[in-house]
């Protein structure tokens, strides 16, 4: 832990929004992509300190908000049936689909599993031969090598009974998709580290030339955080738009090549539905036909049941940037972790999440 | 070899320590009839193992000495998984568990019931490692089962084994005033380091592989409370044993009680290395995982000095420290001064913590 307390000293915390208030001329809008990120600023109470020289706008990296109704209906769908046991990451339990969480399955007897790797997964389908494991694999391409590597293991074992359904999002899609709309707000990214770590970012090289935005990559600590805000601040007052990483003790310039790899052998790219945006082209990740064996969307037919999208969750202008979490009007009213409209406000990395965990709440007793 | 023994020698038996490839016997239905069975197994495993820590009657109830001092009762159930986890089981869980709760409310533990409901084929082995666990917890808090019942349960119904008990102690002057009574200015301590039980816990069920694991702080608290009574007597406002929840849940129930803000500072706050890795790697936070032998106390202003010091002297309990002060009701009931200064409102903990994606 000594390696991360070097990252949150005060002392050189407090150096860096110094030496950021002092370059920045103007307010400048960033957008940090990944909620981890939004979670730290605000934990860390980043966000506050720079309110009036930097505003920090939170972007549409939470995988588990972006993840689909219909997925989620899907494996809940799953969970229900007999001989089944539907395997999620614990944060995915909470959201809601159409009507329904996964925990709510399971309080109504469905069969939901928490597991904190896709290998567990795998071992849950050898104890148990005689059911159905289906592994939820939900994620950016942070955890796709490790989904991959549960198929390869799957497969090398020959288990039968396991197979995935898979909602994998890729990130620098959904970024262009946003900069592509007229309106938008991003003066520049704060790319995300843990994605970075695998697929390194040479492919932001083409991103920053065509929409001449500055991209850094960022980690996750405050004093990365605060570094690759003064990268920012420093590009944009220079008029300059250029790729940096300011997590060079992470990030490779191509990533990890041996996860890059697994990806890639076992996935191919596809349009995806993310919720909230709608379809973004080569958005996410899919079995490739070699490995459709393992699919679950093949193995289990569903049911068309109506997608009841909740019109009440303006999450699409949380996760673009135009609209602060605090200043939705459901906020913290209808919408809280009790009873969430919306997936950015019951996930443990959403942007709204962040707001009512961390914000101070207004005192409306004087 | 004992847990004692196991923990010195540097590496911790995550299973049942008792081999279930040797064991001959297991529980069954018919042992929870009422019948032969029934008597055998309470007279030849149960009694003889409790034998210096319970009564021995089979009476339908006991009859308990009465001091002259009012009494103090409570009740809980225990049903972890698994049974034995590094730094302790359910036997040992369901004495000090019970105990604490009485010694933080200021009273002398005295005689607890002990209910056993067993499914049906858990190894008798087991039962037996178990029950000289909670005979051991019971000797060294000194407290006497006196009175007990079995129920044996389909396999499926339960896991394992869960254990109810009922506790009655003394309460012994000064009994703190409770938290209605705190005051601004009052000062806010944890007894050790937070979250070890919930993350050993979550550590051995979850396989999570962590190297070295997190060991429950479960233990006995009286110890530790007499200390204070005596040395610090009325200065003590409240005490609670910090479980479910953990701190965090404790800080949110006294603030709505006492209409105060409960306010902590985050580096103060005692964490193991272990208990901050897990908690950093699944993204939870240590002021939100249950503790078993961790109380959080409120002491007037000025004490918190002595009370700490007091607490250190305490084996298990080096790590003390004044986490806060307790202030004015301001916007949030509790909050945390970060590390970096900013002041926020602590999360009331929502249902069992879930670990994140990524």
């Amino acid at each position: 832990m000594k390696y991360l307390d070097e990252y949150r000293d005060p002392a050189a915390a407090q150096r860096l929004l110094a030496e950021i208030r002092k370059t920045a001329t103007r307010r400048w809008t960033l957008m940090e992509v990944c909620g981890g990120q939004t979670h730290s600023l605000l934990r860390h109470g980043i966000a506050a300190e720079l309110e009036g020289t930097v505003e920090l706008i939170h972007g549409p990296g939470c995988p588990v908000c972006v993840t689909s109704q219909v997925d989620i209906d899907f494996a809940c769908e799953l969970a229900q049936r007999e001989d089944m046991i539907l395997a999620s990451f614990g944060d995915m339990l909470r959201v809601p689909g159409s009507e329904r969480s996964l925990l709510d399955v399971r309080t109504a007897g469905g069969q939901v599993q928490v597991v904190y790797s896709p290998l567990d997964a795998v071992r849950l389908a050898q104890k148990n031969p005689q059911r159905q494991i289906v592994f939820f694999a939900v994620g950016f391409e942070t955890t796709a090598p490790a989904t991959a590597l549960a198929v390869r293991q799957a497969e090398r074992d020959g288990v039968q009974n396991f197979s995935l359904l898979v909602s994998h999002v890729r990130v620098q899609p959904a970024m262009e998709s946003l900069v592509k709309t007229p309106d938008h707000r991003v003066q520049a990214f704060l790319a995300a580290g843990h994605v970075c770590t695998v697929m390194g970012y040479e492919s932001y090289e083409s991103f920053v030339e065509r929409y001449q935005l500055p991209v850094v990559v960022t980690g996750f600590e405050p004093l990365d955080l605060l570094e690759g805000i003064l990268a920012c601040v420093r590009q944009l007052e220079q008029g300059q738009a250029r790729l940096e990483n300011c997590y060079a003790r992470a990030v490779q310039a191509a990533g990890n090549r041996a996860a890059r790899d697994l990806v890639q052998e076992i996935y191919q790219i596809n349009d995806r539905t993310w919720r909230g945006f709608g379809v973004i082209s080569r958005g996410g990740l899919e079995l490739r036909p070699e490995w459709s064996h393992f699919d679950a969307r093949l193995r289990f037919e569903k049911s068309e049941l109506p997608v009841l999208e909740n019109d009440a969750c303006r999450s699409y202008d949380v996760m673009t940037g135009q609209l602060k979490p605090t200043d939705c009007p459901e906020f913290g009213k209808r919408c809280s972790p009790d009873s969430p409209l919306g997936a950015p406000m019951v996930s443990s990395e959403g942007a709204c999440a962040a707001y009512y965990r961390y914000a101070m709440p207004v005192d409306h007793t004087t | 070899m004992t847990e004692r023994e196991g923990k010195s020698q540097g590496g911790w038996q995550l299973n049942c320590p008792v081999s279930l490839r040797d064991y001959a016997e297991c529980v069954t239905l018919a042992h929870g009839e009422g019948g032969r069975l029934s008597r055998k197994l309470i007279q030849d495993r149960i009694l003889k193992i409790l034998q210096p820590v319970a009564s021995q009657s089979l009476d339908d109830s006991t009859r308990l000495p009465h001091s002259g001092q009012p009494l103090a009762m409570t009740t809980d159930s225990f049903v972890v998984t698994p049974l034995f986890f590094p730094g302790g089981d359910i036997g040992s869980l369901a004495i000090y568990g019970t105990v604490n709760d009485l010694a933080v409310s200021g009273a002398r533990p005295r005689w607890l019931t002990l209910s056993l409901i067993i499914e049906e084929g858990l190894p008798l082995a087991v039962l037996e490692r178990i029950l000289e666990s909670v005979a051991r917890a019971a000797g060294e808090t000194a407290v006497q089962v006196v009175a007990g019942d079995t129920k044996v349960v389909p396999r499926g119904a339960v896991d394992g084994l869960f254990i109810n008990t009922a506790g009655v102690g003394e309460l012994l002057e000064p009994v703190p005033p409770g938290p209605a009574q705190l005051q601004a200015g009052d000062e806010l301590i944890v007894s050790g380091p937070l979250g070890q039980h919930g993350m050993a816990v979550m550590a051995v069920r979850e396989e999570l592989g962590i190297e070295p694991l997190p060991q429950s702080d479960s233990g006995s608290l009286y110890p530790a409370v007499e200390q204070l009574r005596l040395t610090l007597g009325t200065r003590i406002r409240c005490l609670r044993d910090a479980t479910r929840g953990g701190v965090a849940a404790v800080l949110h129930e006294w603030a709505e009680v006492c209409g105060k803000t409960l306010s902590i500072e985050e580096r103060t706050l005692p964490v193991t290395p272990e208990v901050r890795g897990i908690s950093e790697l699944l993204g939870l936070d240590p002021l939100h995982i249950a503790n078993e032998g961790t109380m959080l106390l409120a002491v007037e202003q000025g004490v918190a000095a002595e009370a700490v010091a007091q607490l250190q002297m305490i084996p298990g309990m080096e790590r003390a420290s004044r986490i806060g002060v307790v202030r004015e009701r301001g916007v949030a009931p509790v909050t945390v001064q970060r590390t970096l200064g900013a002041e926020q409102p602590l999360a009331d903990p929502l249902g069992s913590p879930l670990p994140r994606i990524c």
